[in-house]
């Protein structure tokens, strides 16, 4: 008999390349399921092994028994990064060994961890193809390999000066060579620039302009550094309170904002910006926040992806638009809310109940209220924190009651937060525990409501 | 809110321009709508991008970004802003009558 007919407790699923030959599959028809005597055991696969498949992956274990299903999390290496770390790299404050663990050691006992690329998923078949050979059959799939970056969708970016004078502090690789470049910078223009929309943590670009001026300001040099920030939105940021605060901050810290520039052209030999109307922004170090897409496998699965390769997906039920038995988390998802870990965080719990209502055959439910939390670092142990959903932009107030961190104001507890919250990310949130006093839904308790009068 | 008048058809567009009832839009409003945004010369290339703009609206409830519209209308976002130089996304939703493309979140 097979290995990997359905029910075996064994190897349920994972038809590896050693297994069977090409042939055998090929010519493989699963036989005619027998009477059941027992329920059969069902098998959820998750693409994934970063934020969201890692807290999807536990919270469904704990769902369900392992004896009832198998949980399998595939990724292409074995690194998990602390993505929110990145942003201190370039400025000294972070190092890779505090930011990268191993992705298979964040898993809970009794799920499988698979090191393989994927080739594509077969919707049809109900199949994953892994570039290793194998083939997973499963009947939940998790859609939670996030964004990739994609330079060279920009003319020049990963042309001359890549690396030399222009970076990216998105990947660990381009913030240590950034980290090295700023150390020597003793004087200039920079330019921090958004090719566009959509990108992974939307605020993080402005936290780096924060937090360089005020590197350079504990450096002595402020005075003989410019920093500009470049946009393509028509402001500082995407919801208007904010982006006015943001704005003044910016001002105030004495950082140029240029908007409205939609990059054509990155020519890191000349060292400047061109925008397809035909502006030009000169730098002498240039920082890019490069063009973001899905994972490439999503474009070569027939059926599952949009153009730039993220998943359409229903807004409040997390289920994919490919298929009712696909769901994706995280910013591997089209949604539209920021790409961003609390996202994915409070996605998690949402998503976890509607793939347990799916096993179980039960109506889903569209709970999810596109609720994003983020601290925005700006520099001088200071922190902004911002609170929103899909119908309410972030506002000022308190988080997440009256008594709690105070919203779009900068102060030191904030500052506190995002260095705490790296803790909470390793052991509560990854785990797929609460953290105490952050609810999944956004709450209104102590913020200053402009569309109906506080509550509490 | 303000009440705009295209091809004799009183319209209300918001603060930036956009159509607030997509549905009352037709061709005939173009030529106007486009004069509004500088663009008194309509090429089969505008027309082109104006329609796509339509129908991606009318198919995915949202228009399509600048991006997304260089890899999906036909026509290269240099070309797409030889067309539309303010903007191409936003000033072919404008004249498209669908809201501003929600690229930006």
């Amino acid at each position: 008999m097979p290995a990997y007919v359905q029910g075996d407790v064994r190897s349920p699923l994972w038809i590896g390349a050693n297994a069977v030959t090409d042939r055998d599959l090929r010519s493989y028809r699963p036989p005619t399921p027998a009477p059941m005597l027992e329920p059969m055991r069902r098998n959820i696969v998750i693409l994934g092994g970063g934020t969201g498949g890692t807290l999807t992956a536990n919270r469904l274990r704990r769902a369900h028994d392992a004896a009832d299903v198998a949980i399998t999390v595939i990724d292409q290496d074995n690194r998990h990064i602390y993505q929110p770390g990145l942003l201190f790299v370039p400025f000294g404050l972070a190092g890779a060994d505090e930011i990268v663990r191993g992705r298979g050691a964040q898993l809970h006992g009794d799920i499988e961890y698979v090191q393989s690329a994927i080739e594509h998923v077969d919707i049809e078949a109900n199949e994953v193809a892994l570039v290793n050979g194998g083939r997973l059959r499963y009947d939940v799939l998790v859609v939670a390999t996030g964004a990739v970056l994609l330079p060279d969708e920009t003319e020049g970016l990963t042309g001359p000066g890549w690396m030399s004078k222009v970076f990216t502090f998105y990947d660990l690789d381009g913030a240590m060579a950034l980290a090295d470049a700023l150390k020597w910078f003793d004087g200039g223009r920079i330019v921090v620039n958004l090719v566009d929309m959509p990108i992974k943590c939307p605020v993080a670009p402005l936290e780096f302009c924060f937090l360089a001026d005020w590197y350079f300001h504990e450096r002595g040099i402020r005075n003989k550094v410019d920093i500009t920030y470049v946009t393509p939105l028509d402001g500082a940021f995407t919801k208007p309170v904010a982006a006015r605060q943001l704005a003044g901050l910016l001002d105030e810290k004495g950082i140029e904002l240029v908007t409205e520039f939609n990059t054509g052209e990155v020519d890191g030999a000349d060292g400047r910006l061109v925008s397809y109307d035909g502006r030009e922004v000169p730098f002498d170090l240039g920082v890019v926040v490069p063009l973001h897409g899905g994972a490439p496998y999503v474009g070569r699965s027939p059926g599952l992806g949009d153009e730039l390769n993220f998943v359409p997906t229903d807004e409040h039920t997390l289920q994919s638009k490919a298929a009712p038995n696909i769901f994706a988390i995280g910013d591997a998802a089209s949604l539209p809310n920021s790409k961003a870990g609390s996202v994915t965080h409070f996605e998690g719990e949402v998503l976890v109940d509607n793939i347990v209502r799916f096993l179980a055959g039960e109506p889903l439910e569209g709970s999810y209220d596109g609720h994003v939390n983020c601290f925005i670092e700006t520099g001088f142990h200071k922190a902004l924190l911002i609170d929103f959903n899909y119908d309410t932009e972030p506002l000022p107030g308190h988080f997440p009651g009256r008594l709690g961190m105070p919203l779009l104001k900068e102060s030191r507890l904030n500052h506190l937060g995002k260095l705490l919250f790296q803790w909470f990310y390793w052991h509560a949130l990854l785990p797929g525990r609460e953290i105490p006093g952050v609810p999944h839904n956004m709450p209104t308790a102590g913020k200053q409501l402009t569309t109906k009068p506080e509550e509490n | 809110m303000s009440t705009l008048t295209f091809a004799a058809t009183d319209v209300e567009v918001n603060d930036e321009g956009f159509f607030v009832h997509p549905e009352a839009w037709t061709e005939a409003m173009v030529p106007d709508l486009a004069r509004r945004e500088g663009i008194n010369e309509l090429t089969d290339a505008h027309w082109q991008v104006i329609r796509f703009m339509r129908s991606e609206y009318l198919a995915k409830g949202a228009g399509p970004t600048v991006r997304v519209l260089g890899k999906t209308s036909g026509v290269s976002i240099k070309d797409l802003y030889q067309l539309f130089p303010k903007g191409p996304a936003k000033i072919a939703a404008k004249i498209a009558g669908i809201p501003k493309p929600r690229g930006c979140i």
